[in-house]
């Protein structure tokens, strides 16, 4: 199953939980996924050590998607 | 195929995308910065000495502004790595599961002895921390020290660290753009300066940045070593490099050069 993580201050919430044949699941998810943009966080997928990709919508076939805040130096 | 831009980079617009120039270039002007402060004091207290002895205090001064400022430059550097303050147990232990999830073995242990992720780069290897990340340059000689977080300050520790990490995999050089130089220099001045706990992960770091080319020698050097010899036979039979011990005709004792 799939997860949609947000990194907070509890280490991280799980927003949304889908599999690609669930396609309630998978509007449920897009439409976190794309609140939380709106939000202002960013959403990352993990594709193994040293790799990482940006997504500006949810590829409903990752396994883990997370959001994370802006960085900025300083 | 193309490489992906951080959004982040949008918000320092004015500043160049940080390439290996552009790192060579920043290096040597941090080097230059820190002998424009260094001889000055130097040449001045020499002058001083030999125009007044006496003015030996004052140029004790001199020189200890010398060694002053370059030290608290490479401080400075040390402290992008510094810890911050913790936030409750279990969001702790939360953050360092998915920290955990996203390293390999190595890092991960890394990480729990000295509370730094280790990752690869184009530009060399980089060691993250909470607040900063220091990048170790092929050779390991040379680092660059940067200041970065993420802007939500309340996280704890492993959701810093893996906040800066997804944004270093993403793109580096963007990474690199978005976090404001803090020292670059030498690997030993930030060493000293940092905390204990965080030294094996710098040396760590500087074993990995050395060229690969010498340890992939060193090991098929091991290797070589510990199989026996063997050359090609025109027979098709591999025989032993060396020819069987014959019985030596130079003297059993004392060393060979010595036997005259």
């Amino acid at each position: 199953m799939a997860r949609l993580i947000r990194m907070d201050r509890s280490g991280h919430t799980t927003l949304a939980e889908w599999t690609a044949a669930d396609e309630q699941a998978v509007e449920a998810a897009v439409a976190t996924f794309r609140e939380q943009l709106d939000a202002g966080y960013y959403a990352v997928v993990s594709e193994g050590e040293g790799r990482a990709r940006q997504v500006d919508e949810l590829p409903v076939d990752a396994e883990l998607v997370i959001l994370r805040r802006p960085i900025a130096g300083g | 195929m193309i490489d992906e831009v951080l959004p982040e980079t949008a918000a320092v617009y004015w500043r160049p995308r940080v390439d290996e120039r552009h790192l060579d270039r920043r290096a040597r002007l941090w080097t230059l910065t820190t002998v424009a402060h260094t001889i000055p004091y130097l040449a001045a207290s020499g002058v001083l000495l030999w125009l007044e002895p006496l003015a030996a205090p004052v140029v004790f001064v001199l020189l200890a502004h010398a060694w002053v400022i370059p030290a608290l430059y490479a401080k400075r550097g040390a402290n992008v790595l510094r810890r911050r303050p913790r936030a409750d147990g279990g969001a702790e232990r939360t953050a360092l599961g998915l920290l955990g999830d996203l390293v390999g073995h190595q890092a991960r242990d890394l990480h729990a002895r000295t509370g730094l992720v280790l990752e690869r780069g184009r530009f060399g290897v980089w060691l993250v921390g909470e607040a900063g990340a220091v990048l170790v340059r092929p050779g390991g000689r040379r680092v660059h020290c940067w200041c970065v977080h993420a802007e939500d300050r309340s996280l704890p520790s492993g959701d810093r660290i893996a906040h800066l990490l997804l944004a270093l995999r993403t793109d580096e050089q963007g990474f690199a753009t978005v976090a404001n130089l803090a020292f670059s220099g030498s690997r030993r001045r930030v060493r000293r300066r940092l905390h204990p706990e965080h030294r094996p992960a710098l040396d760590t770091a500087a074993a990995a940045a050395r060229p690969t080319v010498q340890a992939g020698a060193r090991d098929s050097i091991r290797r070589a070593m510990s199989k026996p010899l063997t050359r090609p036979d025109h027979s098709g039979h591999d025989l032993p490099d060396r020819a069987p011990a014959r019985p030596s005709t130079r003297p059993r004792s004392g060393h060979p050069h010595r036997a005259r």
